[in-house]
């Protein structure tokens, strides 16, 4: 006869649990870690993200009023005009309106967020020096590399999907007519930005030992300028198959129903070539 | 049993030099030490088996089974306490100890408990808060917790007072009669005198010396301790001299007879002739 013994108490839980986890082979304990450790960051930066777009959405009823005035005075503005693709969009809608201002907010903003995770991700182990105490532990390093790479991604997924939301919301209740297909088109635009941008990043962050906040967010805003040189100048625009803000142009978008698939593709080519490196350099890396 | 064995190990960092050719033999149930000046290679060895360096060449194998094939396996027997215990910002100490647990899969909640006790160590105070001294009981719970077969410990005592450093090598002599292996470096002599039952000397990357601690310390040098008026010129052998007034106590490594030739003609009031001790030896070792 083969009787069942309960679960009584949390300690009998646990090894229950941890002998499930070893026998199907997964451990999320990193994962789980890095969240906690990362939580405060993703609040703050998917707070400032989430008021400044609200506050754009909520400004546009004000706006539009005398936004004859205003769509003529920023398509007349030369290259500056182009620089945010405002000569192809028409400023005077909600959504050409939102293409611009909302997306440069999250566009620069979850550059930032994402490049910033994910360079730091594998570095601040050896720059504050924990280091020694995970890889002491009977963990491989490509598991250590996933379950890192696994927690970047979650926060972007996380971060995007709390703006989109608010977003969403905000738009609903301005009341205005409005595109929502071209609405999440761009919001998905710019989460593959920053999925591209933190894949990049990620691999910078294997090679480093020191803090690669400067070299993250120096990565953003490169990229991010690179976008507006290719739309200012015709000369430039092959710039637009090097950063990822080429396949995020809001006016583009608008335009197309979608972003460009060949940029796309070769940026997530780029994710992940940064994400290769990462695998490679850190399986064989010497921890100081 | 072999614990660690390693053949022919070398590890350069660059140009500058980690180990050269370190051939080490440590057998199961010892309690082995590893002396050496600061920079003489004990860490880089150490962080080498651990496989958080690469070896430049040669090769090494922990409880029988190949450091880099089988990291995991052996990092999963093998307790590590780094020399500078740091931990995560923010964690609490039992929060360590559960993320220690939870990466190695396995329960050890209540052998924690017992060592925090031991260690008069709070579960609830924060890492960051801690003293030196306190965040190496961290260390030293979170390599212990879970029973492992093999100790390997980074100068562990440095930070603990006295008190604590009692009971700390309590608990190691309990573990090592339980069968555990324990190899632990240190530059204080008498620690290793007291505990341990061989120990290697390394200076300069190379393995000098590796010996039982008495053989070690068993040499053909005495030290003389001799009261009176006396001269000792055309002695040979004599080493660190110091002369007072009326004494004068040196290491003598000549022939015993001249020497006790010479002290009877002299007018001398006392002798004694006991065994150097260990620190005498290991200047003589590393002077040499």
């Amino acid at each position: 006869m083969c009787i069942q013994l309960p679960i009584h108490d949390n300690r009998t839980f646990s090894v229950v649990r941890a002998r499930r986890n070893a026998q199907i082979g997964i451990n999320m304990t990193l994962l789980k870690h890095e969240l906690k450790q990362g939580w405060k960051t993703l609040a703050i930066w998917t707070a400032s993200i989430g008021f400044f777009i609200v506050l754009c959405v909520l400004m546009y009823p004000e706006m539009s009023e005398e936004m004859e005035g205003v769509n003529e005075m920023f398509s007349s503005m030369g290259a500056f005009t182009s620089a945010f693709g405002m000569d192809r969009l028409n400023f005077g809608t909600l959504i050409g309106f939102y293409s611009v201002e909302c997306g440069n907010i999250l566009g620069i903003g979850g550059a930032f967020f994402a490049a910033l995770i994910a360079v730091s991700s594998l570095a601040k182990e050896e720059k504050e020096r924990t280091a020694e105490f995970l890889l002491s532990h009977p963990v491989s390093r490509p598991w250590i590399i996933t379950q890192k790479l696994f927690a970047v991604i979650f926060q972007i997924v996380i971060m995007n999907a709390a703006v989109f939301t608010l977003s969403a919301v905000s738009v609903a209740a301005i009341g205005e007519e409005f595109l929502w297909k071209e609405l999440c088109m761009l919001h998905l635009a710019y989460f593959l930005v920053q999925l591209e941008l933190a894949g990049i990043c990620f691999g910078f962050s294997a090679f480093l030992r020191r803090s690669g906040l400067g070299i993250g967010l120096g990565i953003a805003a490169v990229m991010y300028f690179l976008n507006i040189a290719a739309n200012i100048s015709k000369d430039a625009e092959f710039l637009k198959y090097i950063t990822p803000f080429g396949y995020a142009e809001g006016a583009d978008i608008i335009a197309n129903g979608c972003p460009n698939v060949k940029m796309l593709s070769l940026g997530m080519v780029y994710a992940v070539i940064g994400i290769s490196a990462a695998y490679r350099k850190y399986c064989g890396k010497d921890i100081q | 049993m072999v614990a660690i064995q390693t053949v022919n190990l070398t590890k350069y960092y660059g140009k500058s030099r980690g180990i050269i050719d370190l051939n080490l033999t440590v057998k199961q149930g010892e309690f082995f030490g590893f002396i050496g000046p600061n920079g003489a290679g004990k860490s880089t060895t150490i962080r080498t088996l651990l496989g958080l360096v690469r070896a430049t060449s040669g090769h090494a194998d922990i409880l029988g089974m190949d450091i880099y094939k089988e990291k995991k396996k052996i990092l999963s027997d093998v307790g590590y306490l780094p020399s500078e215990a740091v931990f995560y910002s923010g964690m609490r100490v039992r929060d360590i100890l559960k993320l220690s647990s939870d990466l190695r899969g396995k329960d050890c909640s209540a052998e924690a408990r017992l060592l925090c006790d031991r260690l008069q160590l709070t579960p609830s105070r924060k890492v960051e808060e801690l003293s030196f001294g306190n965040r190496k009981k961290v260390g030293i719970v979170s390599a212990l917790q879970h029973d492992p077969k093999l100790l390997i410990l980074d100068e562990p005592t440095s930070g603990l007072d006295p008190l604590m450093q009692h009971e700390f090598f309590r608990i190691l002599r309990e573990k090592n009669r339980q069968g555990t292996t324990i190899f632990f470096s240190s530059h204080v002599l008498s620690e290793i005198q007291r505990n341990c039952s061989r120990a290697a000397i390394i200076r300069e990357g190379h393995i000098i010396a590796c010996d039982s601690v008495e053989a070690l310390a068993r040499t053909n040098t005495k030290q003389i301790i001799v009261h009176g008026r006396l001269s000792l010129d055309g002695l040979n052998g004599i080493r660190n001299l110091q002369k007072t007034e009326d004494s004068c106590s040196f290491l003598y490594g000549g022939n015993i007879k001249c020497l006790l030739q010479r002290l009877s003609e002299e007018d001398i009031t006392d002798l004694s002739v006991t065994e150097p001790d260990l620190e005498e030896i290991f200047m003589h070792y590393y002077e040499s």
